[in-house]
């Protein structure tokens, strides 16, 4: 694959699911094993625009997730790559059964696009909200997941899960995104964290709609209260990079996590398994939904509602420099 | 083409093999789901030594007809098939269910040469199949793709979901069985959840329903000829089978579905097995 050269115009222009029905329909120029499913969700997950360029090679299930996820599975064991979109609500617990015996455990080359994640389609009510699947999927072994930043990261997502034999996780939000890169043209790979901003006060580890929002929040730590706080965005939630929170460990020692998801079970969690083993000291937060079903609202309200917008990862953050906590300098004995 | 006399005592003599290997590996595994394997026997006999276009030496030959058993807790039916054909080791069977071993209650693609899909969780086989069928159709293939389902996981929505998709994608490429047996592990099917009508069922989800003696191998002959040629409409077999059959006390009895065998037990199945052989060899 070569190249991909979409800019931050597409991006004003396109929402991050059209990113991904026109990444895919390039790749689908290219690769003529790829198959496109749906269930009555071509329109709204953009796989539609791949079904109109590539009409023999789309098969729309109708509202039957687990006859698509399982015909997924049997196209895998002949050779094709099926790349299938629905809500992620439908991806990660509908089908969920399909998703774990027919896809996971068979390791098969089955790439999951899941739209409408997190709180992202807000108004439609907490039926449609998801925010459960991160814990969900990262927990089916040989699965990748990853939660793309912005439209442009979805574009490279995307194609770098094409290129990775296996099944992958890819989490999208319903319509526009924040941006948070300019073009495709960056170091995105899967499993690796993508530093944004620098710091050594703390780090704010944050994946999908929220890396936009911490970056914004450290332009406000920074001039109001001189904090300088380094931003890894964790695209990549499995197999996560252990190196970088460790990283961020050792070299920040405060960390909070933001995610448009649970608390339980997410990116919060993942990180929190790494910071544990390593057996260091950490100041750290997880900011996310609560244990509870979210209330409906505009994506941005409810962002904010819980606390996982600029001023929400601000007031966190004040709090977390101040808590105390033991840190042994000796890191090299431990690590 | 009509079975020969031949054909029908050798799938005769096969079937009556595996019926008693599938015994064996009961008694080599503590446990089993005999029930349902046995009313399967006949189905998965006519299926690997008349029609299936395969290679045990190369079990991913990609040119290969499918099968998928969406039924997949009878492992150790199946597994005896396997092992016949060449797929796996006759003494493999020996280690059925064991720690450690490649052989497990429920067949396991990644693990068995010959499985093409690892099934157990019920209600998965048909879609999987219904994939199959369509990479055929994508990749310019000529091969069959072949789905046996229980009776009872016809309960799972999944199951029609795929049958809808099979009829509005006009897959004629694929053939679906279901044993008919009646039993399941609570009671009988229709104690425990209504199938009938049953046929009328698949008819209105757009199939030619092809009902068939499931023990019969000329009807079964009959009726996967008739699916192979049919390409207007998709075919399903129900095939009327009794679970448990060739043994008498496990015959059409639910508390058969699964079970364990003591030496009293072995020696009057094995028995009961000789007897309805002779009996099923001079009918035909």
């Amino acid at each position: 694959m070569g190249g991909l050269t979409y800019t931050m115009l597409d991006t004003t222009n396109l929402s991050t699911a059209e990113m991904y029905g026109n990444v895919l329909c390039e790749l689908g120029k290219e690769h003529p094993e790829i198959v496109g499913l749906s269930a009555d969700l071509a329109k709204s997950t953009k796989i539609g625009l791949f079904a109109e360029k590539f009409p023999n090679r789309f098969f729309n299930t109708g509202i039957a997730e687990q006859n698509m996820f399982g015909i997924a599975s049997g196209m895998a064991k002949c050779g094709l790559v099926p790349f299938v979109s629905t809500f992620a609500i439908f991806t990660s617990m509908r089908a969920l059964d399909q998703v774990h015996t027919d896809i996971c455990y068979q390791n098969l080359n089955v790439k999951m696009i899941a739209t409408h994640a997190g709180l992202s389609f807000g108004q439609a009510g907490t039926t449609h909200h998801c925010t459960e699947d991160i814990a969900i999927m990262r927990s089916m072994a040989n699965l990748k997941v990853i939660v793309p930043a912005d439209g442009m990261e979805t574009a490279n997502a995307v194609v770098q899960a094409y290129e990775t034999e296996g099944p992958v996780y890819i989490r999208i939000n319903r319509g526009f995104d924040q941006k948070v890169y300019e073009n495709t043209d960056y170091d995105f790979r899967i499993g690796k964290a993508h530093q944004l901003t620098d710091g050594n006060d703390l780090t704010i580890i944050a994946c999908g709609s929220c890396v936009y929002q911490a970056i914004e929040a450290t332009k406000i730590l920074s001039s109001v209260d001189g904090i300088k706080a380094r931003v890894l965005n964790m695209h990549t939630i499995k197999p996560i990079d252990r190196e970088a929170v460790l990283k961020a460990v050792y070299e920040t020692r405060r960390i909070i996590t933001v995610e448009d998801h649970n608390v339980m079970g997410g990116l919060g969690s993942a990180v929190a398994e790494v910071i544990i083993e390593s057996g260091k000291g950490c100041a750290f937060r997880k900011l996310g939904i609560p244990d509870t079903f979210s209330i409906i609202g505009l994506h941005e309200d409810l962002m904010a509602y819980y606390e996982i917008d600029t001023n929400g990862i601000v007031e966190n953050v004040r709090k977390l420099i101040g808590l105390e906590f033991e840190e042994d300098e000796d890191w090299e004995d431990e690590v | 083409m009509p079975l020969t006399d031949i054909e029908i005592k050798n799938l005769e003599k096969k079937t009556h093999e595996l019926r008693s290997l599938c015994v064996d590996t009961v008694v080599w595994a503590g446990s089993g789901h005999i029930g349902g394997s046995l009313s399967a026997m006949d189905i998965l006999t006519i299926l690997y030594y008349k029609y299936l276009n395969i290679d045990p030496s190369k079990p991913l030959w990609e040119d290969r007809d499918r099968f998928i058993l969406s039924k997949g807790h009878i492992g150790v039916g199946f597994a005896p098939v396997l092992a016949d054909k060449g797929y796996i080791d006759k003494e493999q069977l020996k280690e059925y269910n064991h720690t450690g071993s490649e052989l497990g209650m429920h067949l396991d693609s990644n693990k068995v040469p010959g499985v093409d899909a690892s099934t157990g969780s019920l209600g998965h086989g048909l879609p999987i199949a219904v994939g199959m069928a369509l990479a055929a159709r994508i990749n310019n293939k000529d091969y069959k793709t072949y789905c046996l389902l229980g009776d009872g996981e016809c309960d799972e929505g999944s199951v029609w979901e795929a049958a809808m998709s099979i009829a509005h994608y006009k897959i004629t490429n694929l053939v679906t069985i279901v044993d008919r047996n009646r039993c399941m592990i609570d009671g009988p099917t229709e104690n425990v959840m209504s199938l009938e009508p049953f046929a009328k069922k698949w008819e209105a989800f757009g199939f030619i329903v092809k009902e068939v003696d499931g023990h019969n191998f000329t009807e079964l002959s009959e009726a996967i000829e008739y699916a192979l040629a049919e390409d207007k409409a998709p075919v399903v077999i129900i095939a009327n089978t009794i679970k448990g059959c060739g043994i008498d006390f496990m015959e059409d009895n639910y508390k058969w579905h699964y079970g364990g065998l003591n030496s009293e037990k072995i020696a009057q199945s094995k028995e009961s097995l000789e007897k309805y052989y002779k009996k099923r060899v001079k009918g035909a």
